[in-house]
């Protein structure tokens, strides 16, 4: 029979080596799925995960959702390493595209290079500032900051609603509630399609992260605090000045993210600009095990799951929810695999009981898990 | 001969990468109390481990009074008549000493007359407990108490003791082996874990060596020195530390009137606590665990702050409002307790642990950038001359025994050139050899001119390299008083007097 013995330390390779589990089992649960659905299973699979690939256009639509994704991430996972659960980036990164959206049509018609710099930074600050308000209530009075900054998620998607409704709303757009186009946006990189410089910003996004906690002082105090608080402690690290910074940096990232998809894509403000990215990029975060250069990879695949689940939508009639459903897998089998970084599994023969009774059977260890049979 | 109680054979267990226990066979007999000695990692506790059916074997057999025996789980162990008590105790502080042992004994006994049972037991083993009175008021002693109490109330024919006397005072430490003697005139056998040969000597009757897994050797501990016994478990010569008398420095380390209302619900208040450290000196504070220890290392480090500037001073700088970083800048290392979770990080590697504290003092970092060769040849230096046994400075400390977590502890705060270090339990569950290392690098530091405060447990510790002893009780600090007129008596009854000497005017025989 197959038994989970924990492991002396986690196990390193097994680390990298679970989400790249996690993904081929989706692909194997998605094949039955859809065998299920009646759908040609490997038309599917085709079409999510390879078709996007053969195209440039769908290269760079890759890089288009992946670009928020990986950015959002990165903030994320910087926040998740010092445990802090800042869960609400959806509504940052609203909130982020709201200020900076708002800058350029405060200065409407006006227009020159220094535009677009000023609308990031107005998107960093707005994201940074939508997450202060979790991270003074948590250093202030200790509240839940996983309840209160998804609460604020809801709060920031109606904000941006009513004056895009309100205030913000075209003067010559015929009472849609959408803001008039801005008069610049983020220059193209590949020519004829929507892959935007914002993906540069995301890869430097990447290194500056990486060099953040492997390199320096500062990532190193918020991975102490995540991993033991009371040491942190210890080694008189400001507990409450890294909640701060893990804050004002996540909701930042996920600001510039959001006035990125505002300035890029999308070209104004509208009511349905916050569209699940932040929460995908939770996923993101885990599946690229919070390491900068996972997220990468992870922010890619996830992007490649939008792309070829709307392809597959049409091409094969599939319901909507099929994205939904390949992200939720991730997230589901990266968690069971990641079992086997802390135990692992063996084969134990059965042995007959008859044959030597005092022999103590298997290296069974106190609380023995048993995987399912596959 | 008598039949053996219980007998163990060839019991081998094998972690990975590591032959824990290789063919390990004993036997206790009734009525006897048979230590079990071993340096840490020598595979003690994955032997009573599996005794007590938390692991089981990977080859081996036991019998219990001559019928096989092979627990799956420590309730079958319990049903067999094999207790266990553990170093650390799984008591709820809230709630009193009654609900504390239903809650750890089978439903069954529970229900019923179970009060009159704890107060038939404890009279009966002269173990004094209230089973009304909540845990969180009671101290480790009588926490103890209620575990062996627990453990009794199952009517065991053998008791497993972990390490039972490294959390009591003197006084109860007689009461103890009382208890233990008497069990054993009942009829009750007892398999004794320590470390403390002294112990040993005085109270078993048959002691099994362990090192490296493997049995080394059989005795009767009261026919050997304490010296013969360290030898044989460590394997080489041992070389006790001399403690040196040399000439006093400056006051490095002051505290004045230092008064700090504790965060936590059980903890203890500090209530007008003195005292001076020179450089030079290792000075001692003793005193049962939980009389404000951990609230004056917390309040030393920094970690919480005094309530005025000047109620702590390094080297006559104040730095009663300052934090952690500040006070180990001026020169302040410390060791706390609780190595794991708080000393270091489980999953961290060995060498980012090194940075944990002596960045600052090893300038491990510029600009906040860290030198990873720095640190790594910093975490080396520890492991080379504290022997620690590791995979590699790679490797995360969650993989390190608690001994050589400890090695590697102190090391690196002792390695930083320390103007003032503090160390709580310096040579906590560390083996002979381990502790006379450490001992000795304490006593040249304090050569160096290092200031050094030892907060233990262990008198013969605190008698071996202190030069001045306080003592801790309820939240005060005794007035320090030299080594050379202390007798362990005299620090047993200041334990239980707040704040003095009982008899601080007579002039006592020299420590033996």
């Amino acid at each position: 029979m197959l038994r989970l013995e924990p492991r002396r330390e986690p196990s390193g390779p097994m680390f990298y080596v679970a989400p790249l589990l996690a993904i081929g089992m989706t692909l194997v649960a998605g094949i039955v799925l859809f065998a299920a659905l009646d759908k040609p299973p490997l038309t599917a699979m085709q079409l999510i995960f390879i078709a996007p690939l053969t195209s440039l256009r769908g290269v760079a639509e890759l890089l288009v959702k992946g670009t928020p994704l990986i950015l959002i991430a990165i903030g994320l996972a910087i926040s998740f390493r010092g445990g802090i659960w800042n869960i609400g980036a959806e509504g940052q990164y609203a909130i982020g595209a709201l200020a900076g959206g708002a800058v350029a049509l405060a200065v409407y018609p006006a227009t020159g290079w220094w535009l677009l710099p000023l609308m990031s930074c107005a998107g960093i600050a707005g994201g940074a500032a939508w997450a202060a308000i979790p991270a003074l209530l948590r250093t202030r009075f200790n509240a839940n900051e996983i309840l209160v900054s998804l609460m604020l998620v809801y709060v920031a998607v109606l904000l941006l609603s009513s004056l895009v409704h309100g205030p913000l709303r075209d003067p010559e757009g015929l009472n849609f509630p959408e803001s008039r186009l801005f008069q610049t946006s983020l220059p193209i990189l590949i020519e004829g399609t929507r892959a935007h410089v914002g993906f540069l910003v995301a890869l430097a996004a990447v290194l500056l992260a990486w060099v953040l906690l492997e390199r320096h002082a500062l990532g190193f105090k918020v991975k102490v605090l995540g991993q033991a608080p009371r040491a942190a402690r210890y080694a008189g690290f400001s507990d409450k000045g890294l909640i701060w910074f893990c804050f004002l940096l996540s909701g930042g990232c996920a600001g510039l993210a959001g006035l990125f998809e505002a300035a890029g894509p999308v070209g104004q403000l509208v009511p349905a600009l916050p569209s699940g990215y932040g929460f995908t990029a939770i996923v993101v975060a885990f599946l690229g095990r919070l390491n900068p250069i996972g997220i990468l990879l992870a922010g890619l695949v996830l992007a490649l799951t939008y792309i070829g689940g709307e392809t597959a939508q049409i091409a094969m009639s599939l319901p909507s929810a099929t994205t939904a459903v390949f992200q939720g897998m991730f997230l589901f089998f990266l968690l069971a695999a990641d079992v086997l970084v802390n135990y692992r599994a063996r084969w134990i023969a059965r042995r007959s009981p008859a044959a030597d009774p005092h022999a103590v059977s298997g290296a069974a260890i106190g609380t023995v898990q048993r995987l399912p049979t596959p | 001969m008598p039949q053996a109680l219980l007998e163990l054979h060839g019991m081998t267990k094998r972690f990975p990468g590591v032959l824990a226990n290789d063919a390990v066979s004993l036997s206790v007999n009734p009525q006897e109390i048979h230590a079990l000695l071993g340096e840490n990692g020598a595979g003690k506790s994955t032997l009573v481990k599996m005794i007590y059916g938390v692991m089981r074997p990977d080859h081996g057999c036991m019998r219990l009074d001559g019928e096989a025996y092979a627990p799956h789980k420590p309730a079958e162990a319990r049903a067999k008549g094999i207790g266990m008590v553990f170093q650390q105790f799984s008591l709820f502080e809230g709630l009193t000493v009654a609900e504390n042992i239903a809650l750890g004994i089978r439903a069954k006994m529970a229900r019923s007359g179970l009060r009159q049972r704890i107060a038939a037991v404890s009279s009966a083993y002269g173990l004094r407990l209230d089973p009304d009175r909540r845990v969180g008021n009671l101290s480790v002693g009588e926490r103890q108490r209620i575990e062996i109490v627990r453990c009794l109330l199952q009517e065991p024919k053998l008791i497993i003791m972990d390490e039972p006397t490294s959390v009591l005072a003197p006084q109860e430490i007689e009461v103890l082996f009382q208890t233990l003697r008497r069990l054993r005139s009942e009829g009750c056998s007892i398999l004794y874990i320590s470390h403390k040969l002294e112990e040993i000597r005085a109270l078993c009757d048959r002691a099994t060596i362990l090192r490296d897994g493997k049995v080394v050797g059989n005795c009767d501990p009261k026919q050997q020195s304490t010296q013969q016994l360290a030898e044989m478990m460590i394997g080489t010569p041992l070389m006790p530390p001399q403690r040196a008398t040399s000439g006093l420095g400056p006051v490095r380390l002051k505290v004045v009137d230092l008064t700090l209302a504790s965060e936590e619900q059980f903890g203890v208040d500090l209530e007008h606590v003195d005292l001076e450290v020179r450089g030079g000196e290792i000075f001692g504070i003793a005193g049962v665990a939980g009389n404000g220890q951990a609230e004056l290392m917390a309040a030393l480090i920094g970690e919480r702050l005094a309530n005025r500037p000047g109620a702590i001073a390094i080297d006559g700088t104040p730095v009663g409002a300052q934090g952690p970083s500040v006070r180990r800048a001026l020169g302040l290392t410390c060791v706390p307790e609780e190595r794991m979770g708080y000393g270091s990080v489980a999953d961290l590697a060995l060498w980012e642990n090194a940075l944990l504290t002596a960045s600052t003092r090893m300038k491990l970092a510029t600009w906040g950038f860290i030198g990873v060769p720095r640190a790594k040849r910093f975490a080396g230096k520890i492991v080379r001359e504290f022997a620690v046994r590791t995979r590699g400075i790679e490797h995360a400390v969650r993989g390190l025994s608690d001994g050589n977590l400890q090695k590697f502890v102190m090391g690196r705060e002792m390695l930083q050139a320390p103007g003032v270090l503090i160390a709580a339990q310096p040579t906590w569950g560390v083996d002979a050899g381990a502790a006379a290392t450490i001992h000795t690098f304490l006593l040249s530091l304090a050569k160096l001119g290092t200031a050094v405060l030892i907060v233990s447990q262990d008198l013969d510790e605190l008698f071996a390299i202190s030069s001045r002893i306080a003592v801790f009780a309820g939240g005060r600090l005794s007035p320090a008083r030299p080594v050379d007129e202390l007798t362990t008596q005299h620090i047993g009854l200041a334990m239980g007097t707040p704040g003095g000497w009982d008899t601080p005017s007579e002039a006592p025989p020299a420590h033996a």
